[in-house]
């Protein structure tokens, strides 16, 4: 079945129903592995086993911007192509990355306490980051309030595409500005520069997570389209009604 | 079910399920507290020292949104005309949608204010302190901002104005909420001494304000 | 009960509306009010509901419950719907009928204006048409003496306004006043009309035909 051929909502759901308990299944497995690599990581000579809360920040950094990203992707999908499926994939999409940004604030924060004597600075890469977050809830307001699901689709594109700007400056932020985050270590030219012993487990994390979102984001958006059904189902019943 | 019970449900119904819930004020509050720092400053030391009157000024502003659709909504429609042959008091039925705006609008704002005093780098006795004096002081915003609402409901552009109405009203609860807050994180004031002028602000607004906005929104219908 | 009013004058907006305007209607009786647009029924309506303070004139009820103002004892159907969107329907009815405290039925009510049907579907999905017989089913599910009806059957079709004449019927012979504006014809025995046109004097006058022989019945 070609990719061009799911937009249709009823071939999706088939293939989403189809997909989900395997991709469900694949994450599960692929998290236990992860975290089993993860706890035999070594320990850092300075921080100890704190330093472990990084698998879980930094793949929750990285998830939520790439969620943003595939949000823009579907906000050019839906102005420029009018994929039919883009906004259901944007509106899926919306709470996952700000469910993901939370948590690298979260840990984030509870990571920096110890070492900073402060839950918050506003750094540049932390701001930046918090800005990620509220550009994620000003979308799901918007997603909220605005009744006509069509009109919605094209107001939160045009925000999902002026927010984007907010990703290269969470990832460059460190290097343009003097932040108390420490600088990039894995995604930087000349290769990163952690050690493989803890590399390795993160990338495993990375991609249980990337998993984690995937399943999550096909059920949502088969919710979406049900949901839909059920309203044009209560339209007609509105007007059959008499 | 007594009319006034039904009418708070009602409204409590109707916040939680149209457009962004009871959450979009708790997102205002968030928002105004992040671009502070954008406009006063990185600096985390002052940042701590007006944290207080940061969070106590977006909580006002925040309760400020959602005001103005508290009577319009409800005048656009019809539904204050026949309130209005109801057999309830007016100043008890605009007490109850006092209430409603209060647990559905400012309530949150409360309940948030611990994790957003965290950014402004409070917490312990300050954060208690200052998430005291907005449970106490917030009813104060809602009952006087229920005056505004009365006034301007019948304009178009109503919002504006009745933010410019509120704003001076507001100012005694202003000076003690952040006083009371401030008492909490230093002395030399004792938190009791803004914070009980803090309680009685609130408790006359309670009773001032049902009664001002019934009489405008009396004198708004002739 | 006799709900009656001498002179009454009205000025909105800087503009006399109308004034010398008076009527008499007793329990089981009808008044028509009548006249072209901004001749001032919806106005008239308003004095009566308490709604709006008339400039001149006086207004009493005889009868009904003294400690209760005449306001307290009306159903004011105006031109709007007073329909919350994002409540259901029954949940719409439910807090008027709370609201006015003193209820039959709510279900009830909703089955006789033909809403029963679709009583848990969100009210923001409604027609214009079934709006109105929502409010209507207010007037049913909650009893009050008098009824103040503007343009009761406007955005209906022929069968809801039998029905809604139906309804009238049936509260005029349980001892209920009514008084409508409209423009339609309702199917009744007009038994009296009171026509807002002639600005300086206007008495309800009995439609006396219509009272010996039976009106033009709407289908």
């Amino acid at each position: 079945m070609r990719v061009a051929e799911l937009a249709n909502p009823s071939r999706f759901l088939r293939a989403a129903n189809l997909a989900i308990p395997w991709l469900g299944g694949a994450t599960v497995l692929l998290f236990a592995f992860a975290l089993y690599r993860a706890m035999l990581a070594p320990d850092d000579y300075q921080q100890g086993a704190t330093v472990k809360i990084m698998f879980l920040h930094v793949p929750s950094a990285w998830l939520g911007m790439l969620c943003w990203a595939l949000m823009t992707v579907a906000a050019l999908g839906t102005l420029v192509w009018r994929h039919p499926l883009a906004d259901v994939a944007a509106k899926a999409a919306a709470p996952l990355g700000a469910a993901f940004t939370l948590l690298c604030l979260v840990t984030g924060s509870l990571w920096g306490r110890p070492e900073w004597g402060t839950y918050w600075v506003w750094d540049a890469r932390l701001t930046s980051e918090l800005i990620l977050f509220l550009l994620y809830l000003s979308v799901i307001a918007l997603w909220r309030t605005v009744e006509d699901a069509s009109r919605a689709a094209r107001a939160v594109a045009i925000l999902t595409i002026v927010g984007a700007i907010d990703l290269p400056i969470v990832k460059f932020s460190v290097d343009w500005w003097n932040t108390l985050h420490q600088g990039a270590s894995v995604f930087r030219l000349g290769g990163s520069t952690i050690h493989p012993a803890i590399l390795a487990p993160l990338l495993l994390m990375a991609a249980a997570f990337t998993l984690l979102f995937m399943t999550l984001l096909l059920a949502a958006m088969r919710n979406e389209i049900l949901r839909r059904r059920v309203r044009t189902l209560r339209l007609l019943q509105a007007s059959a009604a008499g | 079910m007594s009319p006034l019970a039904a009418l708070l449900l009602r409204d409590m119904r109707i916040a939680v399920r149209v457009g962004g819930g009871a959450l979009i004020g708790v997102l205002f509050f968030l928002a105004v507290v992040s671009v502070t720092p954008f406009a006063v400053g990185p600096d985390l030391a002052l940042l701590k020292r007006i944290g207080p009157a940061i969070l106590w000024l977006a909580a006002l502003l925040a309760s400020l949104l959602a005001l103005d659709r508290l009577f319009a909504s409800d005048h656009e429609d019809g539904s204050l005309d026949l309130i209005l042959t109801g057999r309830a008091p007016l100043e008890l039925v605009v007490a109850a949608k006092g209430i409603a705006h209060w647990l559905t609008t400012a309530l949150p704002l409360v309940v948030a204010a611990p994790l957003i005093a965290l950014l402004l780098d409070l917490d312990g006795s300050a954060e208690a302190g200052l998430v005291l004096t907005l449970l106490v002081g917030t009813p104060a915003l809602t009952f006087i901002g229920l005056i505004g609402a009365a006034i301007a409901v019948t304009l178009r552009r109503g919002g504006l104005l009745l933010a410019i109405i509120v704003l001076p009203l507001t100012v005694p609860v202003l000076i003690f909420g952040v006083a009371a807050a401030n008492a909490a994180i230093a002395g030399p004031v004792p938190f009791g001494t803004p914070f009980t002028v803090l309680c009685a602000l609130t408790l006359a607004s309670l009773v001032i304000g049902p009664f001002a906005a019934a009489a405008a929104l009396r004198l708004d219908m002739e | 009960m006799r709900l009656s009013a001498v002179d009454l004058a009205c000025r909105r907006g800087g503009r006399d509306v109308f004034s010398g305007v008076s009527f008499n209607v007793g329990a089981g009786e009808l008044l028509a009010i009548t006249g072209r647009n901004g001749a001032g029924k919806s106005s008239l309506l308003r004095i009566v509901a308490g709604l709006i303070r008339p400039v001149g004139g006086r207004l009493w009820l005889e009868g009904g419950e003294p400690e209760l103002s005449i306001a307290e004892q009306v159903h004011y159907l105006g031109h709007q719907d007073p329909v919350k969107p994002s409540l259901s329907v029954l949940e719409n009815l439910q807090f008027w009928a709370a609201f006015f405290a003193g209820a039959i039925k709510v279900d009830d009510a909703l089955e006789l204006v033909g809403l029963g049907a679709i009583a848990t579907l969100p009210a923001g999905y409604l027609s214009a048409g079934q709006r109105r017989r929502l409010s209507i089913a207010r007037l049913i599910a909650v009893k009050r003496p008098i009824w103040l009806l503007d343009e009761p059957t406007s955005t209906l079709d022929a069968a809801a306004q039998h029905r809604v004449a139906e309804f009238m019927r049936t509260h005029l012979s349980e001892g209920g006043l009514v008084l409508a504006a409209t423009h339609s014809a309702l199917g009744l025995s007009s038994i009296q009309e009171l026509s807002l046109d002639r600005s300086v004097r206007s008495h309800a006058h009995s439609d006396v035909a219509g009272m010996e022989q039976p009106a033009a019945v709407a289908p």
